[in-house]
């Protein structure tokens, strides 16, 4: 392990609290969020329990629905989002393109204040007695009927919001801003292309979301009637608001996803990724097409039939820059030298699931059967194959890849592997059954159900806990990895990006000196020249 | 930036060259140079969220306009053009006084730096008050939405002595909508007034100090965006509250 690194450059509680540098805020990061994350999974396992008989027997229909909104909420607001781009993107965007931090180091140690703050709000809304509107705070059940700790909630959310704008920006101008000399835009790994797209969507989507929950914050303190049908409002407009950011807010989740999924897919194939542009551009495109699908979210809700119609047709625009990624990965494995390790398998996993997950999306686009299917589990299904079976797949496959970078130490090989494939499984067992559920008519948000649903409930519970297991696993050998993995070294993957060419743990500015970038992303054969000339230059 | 990445020598020599001067260069960045324009550019994408944000706003009031025009255009009627076209008036010089602090600052005049800062405030707070005057006067009519919200000018004007088309009960109602968007649109902007004038005193002591006269003008600078963007936003709000389609009765 080399002697100087980020991690004990400073000691102390407080040179971690008070700290500017990007990395040590990507761990502190990782830690809350991993928190945040079982606090999540923990409604997640209530919920699953009590489905496991068609009685509802376990929780009164009043605690079911904040069961499923705190799930909700946390997941969203607090894992969701942030998880990728806070963490990983956080501790690399800088090191990818040859910067010493991000452009604002306090800016983003404010977010991560933020982001706490918002977390202790929202436990503290949970612990008084929770919240029951869904995460979706749909009007006027929020405003109007509903006595549970709606506007603590929403004022965490309002928070975790500026939290991640600060984030975004803080991206933005970073990449913009503090490229190494050669760092071309077509020179950057596609990890950061990715979070570029990202980053614009947080930019301009939150602050909606925003200025949403301050109008029914209002609603519901002062009593103005923006969203309230008896004084002229119209609930649907806080429908079209919210959803013009929470459509995009699938996008933000999955974007960094798609950033982790190049990269780990090139390394362990030994190519450059195919179609470098092409994969650049789709990540700008799903930005660009994902601030004009948010109306298929309200196709039952009574807007007109002809933007429906226009709003499908946009949706399934989406699925092409989606499907460009696919393919292009597919196309990087062709006659690529693959191995298969954890962090592969993780992405192996997000590349078959992720495709499920979009195509039942385009299923849902289409409006005879949105409406045939909307409101029941195969809605659940879709969307936790897109974030579960997708966003979490990469973000383990993240940790992975770059745990040796970020630690210095390996993780176990054989035990990740085995993480991987009970998550893989976990998963199935849990997600397939819901989308069978759903096409027979099983509503969501519902803590009972008929008989005949029982059989693929207790199927689904059983994945569950599956999946709960995969979850476990990672967090106890990685914490063993701290102390007892093996020393990692430089470059253990043998990858491309400037990240991997210093000292792991990097040094607090993450260079000796600021690299010139003078190759191009993904090129493989510049990096074995330059292992042959430092080796003939030690030997 | 763009050019110089074009061509790495030249960025990598101007780096060399260019040796840090200032106490506020920030060891992260690689010239001064970069620093400040990071700083202005955050700025302005900061600046963009403040437009989505009210843009959740405009569109509320676009909706509700075109579903109650008779009403909108009643509650309109009741704002004042004097004092609406004075304040504009007023903010508009605050951030004339703005930019000539920018102007100080960038010419390194310490006395005339704190001078227009001072004007700025002073300006600023007139518009505040004004603005608290038409707030009072909303209150003493009854015309804050809420319980004691009274639409009995709206129905009946000549009672009041006002020469305007009389609404029925139910449109009447409405002009609380138009209320509601009224204080939500300009309370929010006289929020971002407010914390501007608290930064401007934070600003104003630090210019004190010289904080800002010895060629680091930065934070002057991403100020005085933000302040003409408060500016800006004022600049659609009144003529889409106090001016647009007034007096049908004229037609």
């Amino acid at each position: 392990m080399p002697k100087k690194n980020f991690i004990n450059a400073e000691h102390g509680l407080l040179s971690w609290l008070l700290t500017g540098d990007h990395k040590r805020i990507a761990i502190l990061y990782l830690i809350s969020i991993t928190v945040f994350f079982f606090i999540g999974g923990a409604f997640a396992g209530l919920i699953r329990l009590e489905l496991l008989t068609p009685q509802g027997d376990l929780v009164s229909s009043d605690t079911y629905n904040k069961l499923f909104t705190m799930h909700g909420v946390i997941m969203v607001f607090l894992f969701l989002v942030p998880s990728v781009p806070a963490t990983i993107g956080n501790f690399l965007i800088p090191m990818m393109i040859g910067a010493r931090d991000l452009a604002f180091p306090k800016i983003n140690l404010l977010s991560w204040y933020l982001y706490i703050a918002a977390g202790t709000i929202m436990l503290t809304a949970m612990a008084l007695g929770g919240v029951d509107t869904g995460w979706t705070f749909t009007t006027p059940l929020s405003t109007h009927y509903l006595n549970t700790h709606v506007l603590t909630t929403a004022v965490a959310v309002f928070i975790a919001g500026f939290s991640s704008i600060f984030t975004g920006l803080n991206f933005i101008v970073t990449i913009h801003r503090m490229r190494c000399p050669g760092m071309t835009w077509f020179r950057m790994p596609l990890f950061v292309w990715a979070h570029y797209a990202a980053s614009i969507l947080m930019v301009l989507g939150t602050p909606v979301l925003a200025i949403t929950l301050v109008l029914v914050g209002m609603e519901r303190v002062f009593g103005i009637g923006v969203f309230d049908p008896t004084k002229g409002g119209d609930p649907l407009l806080f429908q079209h608001l919210f959803w013009f950011y929470s459509h995009p807010a699938v996008y933000i989740m999955i974007l960094p996803g798609m950033a982790v999924i190049s990269e780990v897919v090139s390394t362990f194939s030994r190519k450059r990724v195919f179609g470098y542009t092409a994969v650049a551009f789709s990540s700008v495109a799903i930005a660009l097409f994902g601030f004009f699908v948010w109306e298929h979210h309200m196709f039952i809700m009574g807007v007109s039939n002809y933007s429906a119609l226009v709003f499908s047709l946009l949706t399934m625009l989406v699925a092409v820059p989606s499907a460009i990624k696919i393919f292009n990965w597919c196309f990087t494995l062709q006659q690529g030298s693959i191995t298969f390790e954890t962090p592969m398998l993780y992405a192996f996993g997000f590349m078959g699931l992720f495709t499920i997950g979009g195509l039942t999306g385009v299923f849902l686009g289409s409006l005879g059967m949105d409406i045939q299917l909307t409101e029941t589990y195969f809605i659940v299904a879709h969307f936790h194959f897109v974030m579960v079976g997708g966003m979490l797949m990469a973000f383990l496959a993240g940790v992975h890849f770059w745990w040796p970078k970020m630690t210095g130490r390996m993780y176990p090989e054989s035990l990740s592997k085995l993480a991987a494939v009970v998550t893989f499984i976990g998963f199935n067992l849990t997600f397939m059954p819901q989308f069978i559920l759903g096409y027979l008519g099983m509503p969501r948000r519902y803590h009972a159900y008929p008989q005949e649903f029982q059989v693929l409930n207790v199927l689904s519970t059983a994945g569950a806990t599956v999946l709960g297991v995969g979850y476990l696993l990672p967090v106890l050998y990685l914490a063993w990895s701290l102390k007892y993995g093996a020393i990692a070294g430089d470059n253990p993957w043998q990858a491309t990006g400037l990240e991997w060419q210093t000292q792991s743990p990097p040094l607090t500015e993450n260079f000796p000196e600021i690299p010139i970038m003078d190759h191009e992303a993904y090129d493989y054969e510049w990096l074995e020249h330059k292992t042959q000339h430092e080796v003939t230059h030690v030997g | 930036m763009d050019s110089a990445i074009a061509n790495p020598h030249l960025d990598h020599d101007a780096a060399e060259h260019e040796h840090i001067v200032l106490p506020q260069h920030r060891h992260h960045f690689a010239t001064e140079e970069q620093q400040r324009e990071a700083g202005s550019f955050g700025m302005w994408l900061f600046l963009l969220t403040e437009i989505m944000f009210f843009g959740g706003l405009f569109f509320a009031y676009l909706l509700y306009r075109n579903w109650y025009y008779d009403a909108f255009v009643a509650a309109s009627n009741q704002l004042s053009i004097p004092l609406g076209a004075s304040n504009t008036a007023i903010l508009i010089t605050s951030g004339f006084f703005m930019a000539l602090a920018v102007w100080a600052a960038e010419v390194r005049k310490k006395t005339l730096l704190v001078i227009f800062l001072i004007f700025t405030i002073v300006f600023g707070l007139a518009f505040l008050g004004i603005k608290y005057v038409e707030y009072h006067e909303k209150y003493e009519k009854h015309h804050i939405p809420g319980a004691n919200f009274d639409v009995s000018e709206f129905i009946n004007p000549s009672a009041y002595g006002l020469n305007e088309k009389p609404l029925p009960p139910d449109a009447a109602q409405k002009t609380q909508m138009f209320f509601f968007l009224y204080f939500a649109m300009t309370g929010m902007h006289a929020l971002h007034m407010i914390i501007g004038i608290g930064l401007l005193f934070w600003l104003l002591a630090r210019a004190q100090r010289g904080d800002f006269t010895n060629g680091y003008v930065a934070p002057i600078e991403n100020f005085g965006l933000y302040w003409h963007f408060v500016d800006i936003v004022w600049l659609f709000l009144f003529p889409l509250l106090y001016l647009i389609n007034r007096h049908p009765l004229a037609h």
